[in-house]
């Protein structure tokens, strides 16, 4: 339902965007990551009809942005950078002027209307300017906006930046509610937002696609995926970590403290039996042991770093 | 033109929404009624007619109307609601028309009250009524102009001062045109056909034809004109810079 191939964005002569493509279909919730400046904002720009591509297209529900813009735009709920709104208006009309520009009219705009503001849960500020909202409040009222029509595609950029966590909690929540009837884009630098809700992450640097998969494939990606985490007792630990490291299957033993062991696997495979197995045949007194999925934040800063 | 209309309301009840349209409405008001009672000596010239209220309307525009005009799309830059209008199903004209008629609309609101001066100079003796509409008339197809120009420099900038000080100076130049001090000093230098050209192009020159009660087809032309050529211009403005 959205397609970009080799999207383009030159600022002069600044590349922002690199010949980025990807395509995101119905139930699929993307996760845009990438360091500041990476190109997130300016690719989802692109893609939503407000700057006009260098080179490359997109479309939204087959139309194309650029030849068919008002097409595209209706198919389309937006959510820019930092949640624009018209500060001087109150939710309640600002939301009726977004219904004005969607055309919808009759009982489907009240229904429609109601339902925004119950998901978005801004019916207790409806009538206060949205200048004097709290942030939070601020960013409901431009997910309101975006969600008003019911749209196929969403693409929302920092849908949870400034929210406190039962916020972000809630906004995490509707989207998974909604993303089986829709796509969905949301860029983020959050990465728990993106295990959270993300069906699949695409990580960008230097205007550039440098990653694209599940968020359990990034999760592979991380040294740590599938590593165990092993505490002992502290006159065992030595000797333990030189009976695992002896192992077949495990590349590395690290210690972390005195009393706790980092097991490491050979090509990421899960270890998590051998060692428990190797423990209990050795009567080690363990106090915990668990597998780990995988650092995030480490497959993105690698990532992103070797990009740069 | 739902779209239009959409774009109108909101812009229209915009200005009500903050002091502006009241602080813009009074100054207006007082101003207009002072210089047509004090520099215009409506009351001494003991003629019924409003000459002495409309030949100051191009002076009074001059400021008050790039005021009205300023914010139009300097603001929607600034705040950055502008992304969030051009990601709706609305096209650039569809925006630049209804912001405009939105001020042109408050810009006629300003103008309608002044109606005390119309119910005085009937109280106090016998208009040509033809003539008095003729001046609104004019008076308002000049707002237009103005406004046109102001909202074509304010999509240029997202700064309001900015926006003022050049569509007042654009401003100054067609209503400048068109005054004796120009034309002679073209005169000494320039071909006639060019001196010509210039003081067609003045706002002052069309205005006053139309307030002296001739309403004529090329006065009409030449408002429709400027504002057609502006908001296009406003429209080539937006496309370029949209992001800027």
């Amino acid at each position: 339902m959205i397609q970009a191939d080799a999207l383009t964005k030159y600022f002069g002569p600044i590349k922002a965007v690199d010949g980025v493509s990807f395509s995101v279909a119905k139930g699929e919730v993307l996760g845009f990551l990438g360091p500041n400046g990476a190109g997130k904002s300016t690719t989802m720009k692109t893609l939503c009809g407000f700057l006009t591509p260098t080179a490359g297209s997109a479309s939204i529900c087959g139309h194309d942005i650029v030849d068919a813009p008002i097409e595209a735009k209706k198919h389309l709920g937006y959510l820019p950078e930092g949640a624009p709104a018209y500060a001087d208006m109150t939710p309640r009309s600002y939301l009726r002027f977004i219904a004005g520009i969607r055309s919808l009219g009759g009982n489907e705009r009240r229904e429609r209307l109601e339902r925004t503001i119950e998901m978005s849960n801004i019916a207790s500020v409806l009538d206060q300017p949205i200048e004097t909202l709290s942030k939070g409040f601020k960013r409901r009222v431009g997910l309101a906006q975006a969600l008003l029509h019911d749209p196929d595609v969403l693409v929302l950029d920092e849908p949870t930046d400034g929210l406190d966590p039962n916020q972000k909690y809630e906004v995490r929540k509707l989207i998974g509610e909604m993303s089986p009837e829709k796509a969905i884009i949301i860029s983020t630098h959050l990465l728990e937002e993106v295990t959270a809700i993300c069906s699949r992450v695409i990580i960008i640097a230097d205007g550039r696609v440098v990653a694209d998969g599940t968020p359990d494939e990034m999760e592979a990606r991380s040294r740590h995926h599938n590593a165990v985490t092993l505490r002992i007792e502290k006159k065992v630990a030595a000797a333990a970590a030189k009976e695992l490291e002896a192992l077949d299957n495990i590349a590395s033993v690290t210690a972390r403290g005195a009393s706790e062991l980092i097991v490491y696997p050979k090509d990421g495979k899960s270890i998590i039996t051998t060692v428990s197995d190797l423990a209990r045949a050795k009567n080690w007194p363990v106090e915990e042991v668990y597998a780990e999925r995988g650092h995030l934040d480490e497959v993105f800063r690698e990532i992103t770093k070797t990009a740069a | 033109m739902s779209n239009i209309w959409a774009i109108f309301k909101r812009e229209l009840r915009g200005y009500f929404a903050t002091p502006v349209a009241y602080v813009f409405l009074v100054v207006f008001l007082c101003v207009a009624g002072a210089l047509n009672h004090f520099v215009g000596n409506f009351f001494d010239r003991e003629q019924a007619d409003l000459q002495s209220f409309f030949v100051f309307h191009p002076w009074l525009y001059l400021f008050l109307v790039p005021a009205i005009a300023m914010r139009l799309w300097a603001e929607e830059r600034k705040t950055g609601t502008i992304e969030l209008l051009f990601t709706l199903p609305v096209s650039l004209t569809q925006a630049v028309v209804g912001k405009f008629l939105a001020a042109w609309a408050f810009a006629g609101v300003a103008l309608a009250l002044t109606f005390p001066i119309w119910l005085a100079v009937n109280k106090l003796g016998d208009p040509d009524n033809g003539a008095i509409f003729a001046g609104y008339l004019g008076s308002f197809l000049m707002a237009g102009g103005y406004l046109a120009i102001g909202a074509c420099f304010s999509a240029w900038t997202k700064n309001q001062v900015i926006a003022f000080v050049v569509s007042a100076a654009v401003c100054l130049i067609f209503t400048l045109s068109g005054t004796q001090f120009v034309l002679s000093f073209m005169s000494g230098w320039a071909p006639q056909a060019l001196a010509d050209t210039i003081g067609s192009l003045s706002f002052l020159t069309h205005f006053n034809a139309i307030s002296k009660g001739v309403i004529e087809l090329r006065d009409l032309v030449f408002f429709g004109s400027v504002i057609v050529l502006f908001l296009i211009a406003n429209t080539i403005v937006l496309d370029l810079e949209k992001a800027e």
